[in-house]
């Protein structure tokens, strides 16, 4: 028996003038639960996420939170708060009265306000930075005050809008791993949007892939990455050779799919039909490559399966990893990336004839 | 010789607005300074520096300062313009400020002809709108009739506005309406493009952090729209002090304000000198504030960046 729904959506639609952003969308996320909305731009994540905020009105559907209908409360009175993409921090107040803001609405006694305040600048660290205005603090104190902000009325539901969008690269990785200690000490349930494949599976403890206003698939990040329902989702998180073939072995164990030029041995079984058409999924990390054909041993398969020869086409070395673009006779472009495990370990180069091969655990077989 | 080039450019950019103040600004200022230190023979005005006795001599007569102050109708005139030019003032922000405040909030491609709208009143000359005013306003015109059939004068008449109910002509009421009504566009426009450019989601944020749509307008609206504030105030204050031409045609007897008295100094009692203190105390009242609202532009200036 799993936990009741904390945060519960049912059938929730949202039309914009006849066009569909949110197309019947439902969900149970549990207490407790960092439930990250992953698409692209225009794929409704973000109305969903200013529904759940009270800042649009879903056309039809219900929300509920903790058994409490939603819909009929307007935003200032929802037990929730929310982090805004560009962190909507009041140019006008001192970092101390915006995270105060919130709480003097609610007319809480100057020292439990202050004492609160206090307490939110000492969990986000900018207690030397009371007094100053958000134009005088870097991106990412700023981040840190609208996170400070969103958490100071102890809120039942943290709503998260792209938190990490307005960083650069390097104080993005930092800052990740830090929003997520903040989110789980305090043990705020929490529902963010992203357009950010990596944001979303660092963070979050279910991601739903979103596009076109539905949810594609809803699971723990790996599952998403290493079990992805569909070859949209495949396409979407990561990077992955997508190969169309057919189905021409069809046991309980293992599947053979025929690609023309590459023939897939896959050692787990499908529900599915001789004949019918499928899509192999690959991730280039789980290709291996090297100048000699590979030796059969554990993993690497005798005969044709799960091997291909080529010419390395493009490659790009990014320190820790290289990737390959090889070429095989059919012209098909094989993406594999090696983590460069010894130092100047990468023998092959440009036109270099050259091997992959892969395990018959390494595929996933798609038959959407 | 590229950065020569440029500073000598940078320069001509700076100093020609520079040159152009100082010329058509500051040395007729100067002058009427000069002027109001100056002491009147008859008909013809002494140098304030003279050669005499081998020796350079100079003469500056402050009387007409000492007079200004001691003279109680000098000082009642310069406080009645404040007090007009300020409730004026008020009353263009009461007005404005809900106008501008639609505006920028109404449909994007709505605006530019609401702008409009607000601006269409400077394609009438000026004097034309105000000459408007009094015609309507004259027993039997067609505003007079309304604010009577309304009983609004009774009001005004309680309040001592008007002398009586049925009497709105050249008393403070149509005078206060008459300035009200030619600057408000002053106060809306630099109003309007303050709200417009205000970030909605800020608002959002409020609604989101507990405050009502009141409790958000005054919490964020109101203190981020300061310098809107500010630069409409300044816009409608500072002409309504001196002005002349209204208080001419629909103010009255009751209704003296600084620039009445300063045509009279020139043109009825022909004293120069002391038309000039008048005119040279009148622009350091409204130096002032404007010097705070620079300070404080330049404070919000620095807020941005």
């Amino acid at each position: 028996m799993s936990e009741p729904a904390f945060l519960q959506l049912r059938n929730i639609v949202k039309e914009f003038d006849g066009h569909r952003a949110v197309d019947t969308v439902s969900i149970d996320i549990v207490k407790g639960e960092i439930f990250a909305l992953l698409g692209s731009s225009g794929s409704g994540k973000t109305t969903l996420l200013r529904m759940l905020a009270g800042f649009e009105k879903p056309s039809s559907g219900t929300i509920t939170l903790d058994g409490q209908d939603l819909l009929h409360l307007p935003p200032y009175v929802r037990p929730m708060n929310m982090m805004f993409q560009s962190y909507a921090l009041f140019p006008h107040l001192s970092v101390f009265d915006n995270i105060a803001f919130g709480l003097r609405r609610d007319r809480l006694p100057k020292n439990e306000v202050e004492a609160r305040v206090a307490a939110m600048l000492k969990l986000v660290q900018l207690v030397p930075y009371a007094k100053r205005k958000p134009h005088q603090l870097s991106g990412g104190q700023q981040q840190r005050v609208a996170l400070a902000r969103s958490l100071a009325k102890k809120p039942q539901l943290l709503l998260l809008d792209e938190p990490l969008g307005a960083l650069d690269k390097k104080l993005r990785e930092e800052t990740q791993m830090e929003l997520a200690n903040i989110i789980s000490d305090v043990g705020v349930t929490c529902v963010m949007v992203t357009h950010d494949q990596e944001e979303a599976m660092t963070m979050a403890s279910r991601i739903a892939v979103m596009s076109e206003g539905r949810f594609l698939q809803v699971g723990a990040p790996a599952e998403i990455y290493e079990t992805p329902a569909s070859r949209f989702v495949a396409d979407f998180i990561g990077k992955v050779n997508l190969m169309d073939g057919t189905l021409v072995e069809d046991e309980a164990d293992h599947v053979i799919v025929d690609c023309g030029d590459v023939k897939h041995w896959v050692g787990h079984g499908i529900t599915g039909t001789l004949g019918m058409p499928v899509t192999v999924a690959l991730r280039p990390e789980k290709i291996r490559v090297g100048a000699e054909p590979p030796e059969v041993g554990p993993g690497v398969l005798a005969g044709e399966f799960n091997r291909a020869r080529g010419a390395v086409k493009d490659m790009a070395y990014f320190g820790s990893f290289t990737v390959y673009h090889l070429q095989l006779a059919s012209g098909r472009i094989l993406k594999i990336s090696q983590s460069n495990t010894e130092r100047h370990g990468a023998s092959l180069t440009w036109g270099d004839e050259a091997w992959a091969s892969w395990s018959p655990l390494a595929q996933v077989v798609l038959t959407q | 010789m590229r950065t020569g080039r440029g500073s000598l450019g940078r320069a001509a950019v700076i100093g020609v607005p520079f040159a152009w103040l100082a010329a058509f600004f500051l040395l007729p200022f100067l002058v009427v300074a000069k002027l109001s230190v100056s002491e009147m023979e008859t008909t013809t005005i002494k140098d304030i520096v003279a050669w005499k006795d081998g020796a350079i001599a100079f003469s500056l007569q402050f009387g007409n300062y000492l007079q200004l102050a001691q003279d109680s109708l000098y000082v009642r005139t310069y406080l009645a313009s404040l007090e007009y030019a300020a409730v004026t003032t008020l009353l263009c922000l009461t007005i404005g400020y809900p106008f501008a405040y639609f505006m920028a909030r109404a449909r994007r491609t709505l605006q530019p002809a609401l702008l409009m709208l607000v601006m269409l009143p400077f394609w009438t000359s000026f004097l034309l709108r105000v000459y408007a005013w009094k015609a309507l306003l004259t027993e039997q015109g067609l505003a007079a009739n309304a604010i009577e059939w309304l009983g609004i004068d009774r009001v005004l008449a309680a309040f001592g506005l008007i002398p009586g109910p049925g009497q709105l002509m050249n008393t403070p009421f149509s005078l206060v309406l008459g300035m009200t009504y030619t600057y408000l566009p002053f106060m809306i426009l630099p109003l309007y493009s303050n709200l417009a450019k205000m970030d909605l989601c800020l608002l959002e944020a409020a609604s989101d952090l507990g405050a009502t749509a009141w409790t958000a307008f005054w919490t964020v609206t109101v203190p981020l729209s300061g310098a809107g504030i500010i630069a409409g105030a300044m816009l409608v204050f500072i002409p309504c002090v001196g002005e002349y031409v209204i208080p001419e045609l629909l103010g009255g007897p009751q209704t003296q304000m600084i620039g009445r008295t300063l045509w009279d100094e020139f043109f009825s009692n022909n004293d120069w000198p002391m038309a000039c203190t008048v005119a040279v105390t009148m622009v350091l009242l409204v130096i002032v504030p404007v010097a705070v609202f620079s300070r404080y532009q330049a404070e919000v200036e620095e807020r941005r960046t």
